[in-house]
């Protein structure tokens, strides 16, 4: 064996009520080498991950690092062994600064647990000027930006001397180009002997940083190999099991007709905090808009400012055709579980939320019940809702199904106009194709689509153009049909303005 | 009046009334700030007071009266923390419960032992043993009651502990964001259940004072102290030195209350002055007022 | 079995489960005071159930509980927490007391409406100063709604003893014979010799008609929403604020139509400290029942056992023992429903049909 295994885990097996998670995987992945884990949502990369990181115990199987068998109860034996995982969703906390946040756990002491700020900060210093990756210890983190963020996440666990890093989706809400700057240091970290394993589904990131890769699909290994030695068409074909059918865009252009016209509008908060500034544009009936931008760019202010949650401080919103009565727009909110369902009505009662003033549910006072059964059933066969329940409340329901509620209700509003705020996160690839399907078929029968992602595929795909926001101002309409990722990405961070 | 307002008897009087308010409210600081929120708080004054009322009226010893009201604040902290840090039930609901629980058991054992529901029978103080402090000069007034010292103290060690140690760090996190504190290894539950044990210890002995001060027992003698200095923490926006400000602020209107009484406003109104005063301060200060992130959702571990 | 129904059986379990824990805890208190708890509460129970005075007794407690804790639900399934309604129940008193005594020369159909009505305004007002507040400047309902008991307690004194009082007592002076509700015991003789009057009737009316409210009314539906999804609410444009402080002033105006049990049914005058904790009271009624308005009447009936139970055994037990089971319940419930909420999804994926990944 010409370098040795920094982590062998064989036969690993873990059964999460009726639902096998991981399924006698085994994974060896060599010292100093950055090695991608790919499967699709759901197709158990997380599970094994967080097996190896001590969060969970396996059923079966064997954890061997650097050649000793090891057995994690915690995440603090597997730190003990070098073992550390960098979070998608950040476990930081906002209202500390940097460098409370990297020690929290692990802090130097004085005598009698004064804390030690001194040899923190310098402790710090040094680890970031060794790995190049600079921050400033005493901001507070809510005031970085995401990829500064994600960079502190990585100091946490270069502090506790990890040198067996998990990334999880790292790159989920990361610009292009700053997506660059996370691979350089991640070769930076490989090059000084530490392992790296990165959690992905994005195939183009896989071939352009990774050594190794393994597949998953449904819990099982279904290819191991070294990057070098194949190609996104082989991977993507073992992460689904079947050729992803190439997706077609809408062929007819967009109607000229204007749908919502967005004029100068601005939006500053008490604080005075800016948060748009002075956006314009034009949605067209028959028109998917899509936009781009790092998340905290203004997208949710926008979203806010067109649902009628807020108003703006200057400039106008128009919505021709019916008025601008909030009745009138259809929301798709970013986060299902808080804004577009209450978990514990049952599906009938959420399919009339926000609506239950309309006459076919209601009277002056009185529910009419037969209205809103009929039209549960009406959802649930259209829209496909398993299991066909309407009396399950929401909470049961799997994320795809629960979208489809959502879906169901919105788009069978009378309305022109659709806000659609990450729709498709967290579902998988079945689910996934539903709802963009579904998009496209609004989108041709006359409907205008606002299309907020953070996946630019996805825009690419649906969009007939894509606006970018960056710092609350709207950057540039580009064409979707011209434009590449790494055009959007260039705006969505800024250098597009600060290199003219 | 204003002369009855402005000299170091009344700042002492305002400082020794303050002690059953910063107490409660330094102990809740703790407790929020890791999470929990504790509206039992009243509870716990109201049981210390009556614990320090037995125990000294028995061994006939104030300090093993103040030992023993310190001890029944924290047997209740420890009964909201099994109920909601460990078993994860409505810390509000709990709270509650934990009042009506210490004003029907406080009761029920003042009949027992004292042959009355609401009074029990008189007990020596705590100045029968400081009076040689009181020649002090200027200060003197002040200095001859132990606990406003102690007070005082405790909030200055409070803001140490809270920003300067490891442990203040760890509960803080533990506050604002367990899930993080969590996968660092830190033990959200013994960290959460500690800050509701330290509510518990200092509103029983804020309830000693109570009871030592008036030299008895009365039924419902905490008179809402508990609720008021939970506003004050809010208030202060759970930063102890903050809280404590904010007790004197509520101290000197109980004062007020006191020097009041006998004008020619019916004594019902002056009675009415800290609650409305404390409804009008909570009411301009929420704006700005921002609890630790967690404060209130029970942590759940994720399943392994 | 129908999947519903055990559901329905595994909840009904730990209500019970809770309600036996919480005599067992009663018990130790007992035993440490020297009596033998299975005595004192088979007095309990046979003094206060055996007899039709006793069961009177029981129904008429209940019925001032049916109020509160009525108050108390709606604003729980609300999200709201209504511990005001102690001072919301004294000031519909008070005002019940003042319109019966004011207008005494008026036909009793006339009368006792406004009386009705006059309490209800009281309560509304003093329910819906806590909601205002919550609406406008997001206060906080826990720490406002108890300082307005302190309040309504001092106002009333105030009100009571230099306004109102009739010499050397301390209560008003008797509302008229116009307004006074006829006991329970003009129709049914059984009932002879207790309190217990046409109020409950009222009360088990309210009971019936929240009940419809939140099942059946849009408002209902709002109200249900912002207890369970206040953020989704916002995001389908409920006014969650003007909702928000409708529940607590229809619920100011529950709780203080518990008052009129006393008032108008019993006493015939406002007495000061008629309400002895009914406020409280109805925090445990409400938990018991689920917060359930068809629940309450028996979640009511139960306290009242326990209440008018503690009453015959004083000489034996200090009747503050009745206060102390009441926190212990309130706590065994919560700790039950922790539970049951942790079985359940588990009960409901395999009641229900299956469910697949969509």
């Amino acid at each position: 064996m010409p370098s040795s295994l920094a982590i062998d885990m064989r036969g690993i097996t873990k059964t999460f009520r009726n639902v096998r998670a991981n399924d006698r995987i085994d994974l060896s992945v060599e010292q100093g080498s950055i090695h991608a884990l790919v499967g699709e949502n759901g197709a158990g990369k997380s599970t094994l991950m967080k097996i190896l990181y001590g969060m969970y115990r396996p059923d079966a199987g064997t954890i061997s690092i650097d050649g000793e068998t090891c057995t994690f109860s915690t995440p603090q034996d597997a730190i003990g062994r070098g073992v550390a995982m960098v979070h998608q969703h950040f476990m930081l906390i906002p209202t500390m600064t940097v460098s409370e946040n990297i020690i929290l756990g692990s802090e130097p002491v004085t005598g009698l647990g004064r804390l030690d700020a001194r040899k923190s900060r310098a402790d710090i210093d040094k680890l970031a000027s060794k790995f190049n990756l600079s921050i400033e210890p005493d901001a507070l983190v809510s005031t970085l930006p995401v990829g500064l963020q994600q960079r502190v996440e990585i100091l946490k666990v270069l502090y506790r001397r990890a040198d067996i890093l998990i990334l999880d989706e790292p790159t989920a809400v990361l610009a292009p180009q700053e997506i660059e700057k996370l691979f350089d240091t991640l070769r930076t970290l490989r090059d000084d002997g530490a392992t790296v394993i990165m959690i992905t589904h994005k195939l183009q990131e896989v071939m352009s940083v990774s050594d190794h890769v393994t597949v998953l699909r449904n819990g099982r290994v279904v290819l191991a190999c070294e990057t070098a030695t194949t190609d996104m068409a082989t991977l993507s074909q073992a992460m689904v099991g079947r050729e992803i059918s190439a997706r077609s865009r809408s062929s007819s252009p967009p109607s000229t007709e204007p749908l919502l016209s967005v004029d100068h509008i601005s939006f500053v908060d008490r604080q005075p905090r800016p948060h748009l500034d002075d956006i314009s544009f034009t949605l067209h009936r028959k028109e998917i808009l899509g936009i781009a931008g790092v998340e905290g760019n203004g997208q949710s202010y926008l979203v806010d400012l067109l649902t009628g949650m807020r108003q703006p401080t200057s400039g106008t919103l128009r919505l021709h055709g019916h008025g601008s009565a909030l009745s009138h727009i259809a929301h798709i909110p970013e986060d299902r579980h808080r804004e577009g369902l209450v978990l514990d009505f049952t599906l009938a009662e959420n399919a009339v939320l926000g609506r239950q003033r309309e006459g076919q549910f209601s009277g002056p006072l009185k529910f009419r019940r037969r209205g809103i059964a009929d039209f549960a059933s009406t959802i649930i066969k259209q829209f496909g809702v398993h299991p066909p329940s309407m009396t399950q409340r929401a909470r049961m329901f799997s994320g795809g199904n629960q979208q489809k509620i959502v879906l169901g209700r919105e788009l069978t509003k009378k309305a022109d106009l659709i806000i659609a705020n990450q729709p498709c996160r967290g579902l998988d690839i079945g689910a996934m194709e539903f709802v963009q399907q579904l998009l496209l078929q609004q989108r041709d029968s006359g409907k205008g689509i606002l299309l907020i992602s953070a996946d630019l595929s996805e825009l690419l795909l649906l969009s007939d153009r894509i606006a970018v926001m960056f710092e609350g101002k709207l950057v540039t309409i580009l064409d979707a049909g011209t434009c590449t990722e790494y055009d959007l990405g260039a705006h969505m961070t800024g250098a597009s303005r600060r290199s003219a | 009046m204003v002369d009855a307002i402005f000299n170091i008897a009344f700042l002492a009087q305002v400082l020794r009334i303050s002690v059953p308010y910063t107490l409660p409210a330094l102990g809740a600081t703790f407790s929020e700030r890791g999470g929990v929120i504790n509206i039992g708080l009243e509870g716990m004054l109201l049981s210390g007071a009556f614990a320090t009322t037995a125990a000294t009226y028995y061994a006939n010893d104030p300090l093993i009266g103040i030992a023993c009201g310190l001890l029944a604040g924290l047997l209740m902290g420890a009964l909201h923390g099994v109920a909601t840090v460990v078993l994860k039930a409505d810390q509000i609901i709990i709270g509650i419960a934990l009042n009506l629980f210490a004003l029907g058991s406080t009761k029920f054992l003042c009949q027992l032992l004292f042959h009355s529901s609401s009074n029990s029978s008189r007990i020596v103080g705590i100045d029968a043993w400081s009076a040689s402090l009181k020649n002090i000069p200027f200060v003197g007034d002040i200095l001859e009651n132990p606990f406003i010292l102690f007070a005082m103290a405790l909030a200055i060690l409070s803001h140490y502990v809270l920003f300067k140690t490891r442990y203040g760090l760890r509960l803080r996190a533990v506050g604002e964001h367990p899930e993080a504190a969590d996968t660092l290894g830190i033990n959200v539950t013994q960290l959460r259940f500690s800050g509701i044990l330290i509510s518990g210890a200092l509103s029983g002995l804020g309830g000693a004072w109570l009871a030592l001060d008036q030299h008895s027992f009365t039924d419902g003698m905490t008179a809402g102290r508990g609720f008021i200095a939970l506003a004050a923490m809010i208030v202060g926006k759970w930063k102890p030195l903050n809280a404590t400000i904010a007790c004197i602020l509520f101290a000197f209107a109980e004062s007020l209350v006191i020097q009041l009484q006998g004008g020619n406003v019916p004594v019902q109104f002056i009675q009415m002055i800290p609650y409305v005063l404390t409804m009008v301060v909570l009411v301009s200060f929420i704006g700005r007022a921002v609890p630790p992130a967690a404060d209130g959702i029970p942590f759940e571990k994720e399943a392994s | 079995m129908n999947g519903a129904a055990r559901i329905l059986m595994l909840k009904g379990a730990g209500v019970f489960a809770a309600l036996l824990f919480s005599l067992i805890c009663g018990g130790v208190f007992i035993s440490a005071i020297g009596k033998d708890p299975l005595q004192i509460y088979l007095q309990m129970f046979s003094e206060s159930l055996g007899n039709p005075y006793g069961i009177g007794q029981i129904l008429f407690k209940a019925t001032t509980f049916i109020f509160t804790g009525l108050s108390v639900a709606v604003c729980f399934r609300s999200g709201f927490f209504n511990i005001g309604a102690e001072g919301q129940l004294m000031v519909g008193g008070l005002c019940i007391a003042v319109t019966g005594f004011s207008f005494a020369g008026l036909p009793s159909l006339l009368h006792i409406p406004l009386c009705i009505l006059a309490g209800m305004a009281g309560g509304a007002a003093w329910g819906f100063i806590p909601g205002f507040l919550k609406a406008r400047f997001g206060a906080h309902e826990v720490i406002n709604t108890i300082m307005l008991n302190f309040i309504a307690a001092a106002l009333i004194s105030y009100l009571v003893n230099s306004v109102f009082a009739v010499p050397a007592t301390v209560h008003t002076p008797p509302v008229g014979h116009s307004a006074e509700l006829a006991r329970l015991e003009s129709l049914f003789s059984i009932f002879k010799g207790s309190p217990v009057n046409f109020s409950l009737a009222l009360a088990l009316l309210a009971a019936l008609f929240v009940h419809y409210v939140l099942s059946h009314t849009r408002f209902g539906y709002e109200l249900r929403a912002i207890g369970l999804g206040s953020r989704a609410a916002e995001c389908a444009h409920m006014n969650v604020g003007l909702l928000t402080m409708t529940v607590t002033t229809l619920s100011g105006a529950l709780a203080a139509l518990g008052s009129a049990n006393f008032v108008m049914g019993y006493k015939h005058y406002y007495e000061i400290g008629f309400s002895d904790g009914a406020g409280f009271m109805g925090i445990a009624v409400a938990l018991l029942a689920n917060n359930r308005p068809l629940a309450i009447p028996f979640a009511a009936l139960f306290f009242g056992m326990l209440d008018y139970g503690g009453l015959t055994i004083n000489t034996l037990v200090p009747k503050e023992l009745v206060n102390i089971l009441q926190a212990i319940v309130i706590i065994m419930i919560v700790l039950s429903m922790k539970l049951m909420d942790r079985w359940m999804p588990q009960f409901e994926k395999t009641s229900l049909p299956a469910a697949s990944n969509g």
